[in-house]
């Protein structure tokens, strides 16, 4: 075991084809790593939750031959533990079976111990013990729609969800399906994708079945959300009821990302690929954009970023984390992870030659005296 | 050798049937390689699973998700022969033989 943590700092977990990488760090600059954990299995989904005096990182956990699971560790990947029964298993009843974990998603701080997961197939998931035990949603799971939602190229899944401060306002977002709302806490669910295209659709403007990449929740109005589509950007001010392309000034309107600040009204992040057919970043040049007012305008960053790069970012190979600034982290499939200390103004290389990365979480942890994790090499790692 | 006059004596007539688990999954089961169960009679090999893994159910839901259904890369041999070639999980197994459980050439 390494040095002892005494002072704020942060931690990074990379998910990736072939296992985790965690990794802290004080400035963001330079790294701590361990892993690979879970070596061989692909961990598509990361929540880390810093509520209850405590870090805990959650991940989804897939292994081909031996499939899903969920596993919990309080002492950053020292120790992992796994419900014995699993955390997140279909009832009997629905004679269905868990695929494979997408999203992880803690709640807010007024409600500790609450956490949401998607996963595949289409399901929404709720727990109350800080993600040890996981109910199905059964609004959803019984939707009349569930029938007509289809499968992206990774699965059909349930990727994004969206609580809002009340908890009372939930958005989720589903491959492919679109967005669907509950403004009950989730007992009962609609569609709400006016505005946003399916141009793969013989009606390219249907009530669902949209490919919606990801959804994120403005930091600052409430009912004002982002979108990052199959092809289109778009922000609903009128909590879903409508959505409006914000895609104008960016590179492309394709992409996987959609990221917003933690505080801050109107700052978004998106990670343009240049089009469905040709999911490379536009003229091979890798770069994150900022909006600082809601979609109006976008600023192209990428200090720090290779001058080449002709791998994609995946939906939830991004993340950003509480800080002021806030950091701004992504992952490739090429498997390099950049991170920003500055809100996507500079990108610092934080590890390279890793299998795909198909999830980054990080946070910062004010937890006194945290063990940090064995120092590995930082690239390569 | 106590233990063992000990069992003959008690199930003098009822031979076990063996379980023999890859390395990568004996951890899951306090680091056995193979699990046995006493053979009253012929026994399917859903059973014989749901017996072995009893006490170790998260060994029980690396091999079969929760429908039950074996998973798609997890392979039984029975006689050397995969289940799926047989009767599936409902292939019956006889006292004294072995069940092998063997991961699949699958991933990249």
């Amino acid at each position: 075991m390494g040095c002892m943590a005494t002072a704020a700092s942060f931690v990074l977990a990379i998910g990736t084809k072939k296992g985790l990488w965690l990794a802290t760090s004080q400035d963001r600059q330079r790294w701590s790593f361990s892993g690979p954990h879970f070596l061989m299995s692909e961990i598509p989904s990361i929540g880390i939750d810093t509520r209850d005096g405590r870090t805990r990182i959650m991940v989804g956990v897939r292994s081909e031959h031996w499939g899903p699971t969920v596993a919990h560790s309080d002492d950053l990947g020292a120790t992992w533990s796994e419900p014995e029964k699993g955390a997140i298993t279909f009832p009997e009843d629905t004679g269905a079976a868990v695929e494979r974990i997408w999203q992880i998603y803690p709640d807010a701080e007024s409600r500790p111990g609450v956490v949401w997961a998607g996963a595949e197939p289409i399901s929404v998931w709720k727990s109350t013990d800080g993600g040890e035990h996981f109910e199905l949603n059964r609004g959803l799971w019984d939707h009349p729609h569930r029938s007509e939602w289809g499968a992206g190229y990774g699965g059909a899944a349930a990727h994004s969800i969206v609580v809002n401060s009340a908890g009372d306002n939930v958005h989720i977002a589903m491959s492919t399906g679109g967005v669907y709302r509950s403004l009950d806490g989730g007992t009962s669910w609609e569609p709400r994708n006016r505005g946003i295209s399916a141009y793969f659709m013989p009606d390219p403007n249907p009530e669902f079945g949209q490919c919606v990449h990801k959804i994120a929740a403005d930091a600052g109005v409430e009912g004002r959300l982002y979108a990052q589509n199959h092809h289109g950007v778009y922000r609903t001010d009128d909590n879903g009821e409508n959505w409006n392309s914000i895609a104008e000034g960016l590179p492309a309107d394709f992409g996987f990302v959609m990221l917003t600040h933690p505080r801050r009204e109107g700052t978004a992040w998106v990670v343009p690929l240049k089009a469905d057919g040709e999911r490379i970043p536009p003229e091979g040049k890798l770069a994150v954009h900022r909006t600082d007012d809601a979609g109006a305008t976008w600023k192209r960053l990428d200090s720090g970023l290779p001058t080449s790069e002709y791998n994609s970012v995946l939906r939830d190979a991004a993340a950003v984390d509480s800080a002021e600034p806030a950091g701004v982290y992504f992952g490739t499939r090429g498997g390099t992870v950049y991170a920003s200390a500055d809100e996507g103004e500079t990108f610092t290389e934080v590890a390279s030659h890793l299998p795909d990365v198909l999830c980054v979480r990080a946070a910062l942890i004010t937890d006194a005296a945290l063990p940090v994790p064995e120092t590995a090499a930082a690239h390569g790692a | 050798m106590r233990r063992c006059r000990f069992r003959k004596r008690q199930r003098p007539t009822v031979p076990d049937i063996s379980v023999v688990l890859p390395s990568v999954l004996q951890s899951l089961a306090g680091g056995q390689s193979i699990l046995t169960a006493p053979a009253e009679g012929p026994l399917t090999v859903g059973k014989l699973l749901e017996t072995v893994t009893g006490d170790y159910p998260v060994l029980a839901r690396r091999l079969r998700d929760e429908t039950g259904a074996l998973r798609r890369y997890v392979n039984i041999y029975v006689n050397g022969d995969e289940v799926r070639r047989l009767q599936g999980l409902e292939t019956e197994v006889a006292a004294g033989q072995e069940v092998l459980v063997i991961q699949s050439v699958a991933g990249g």
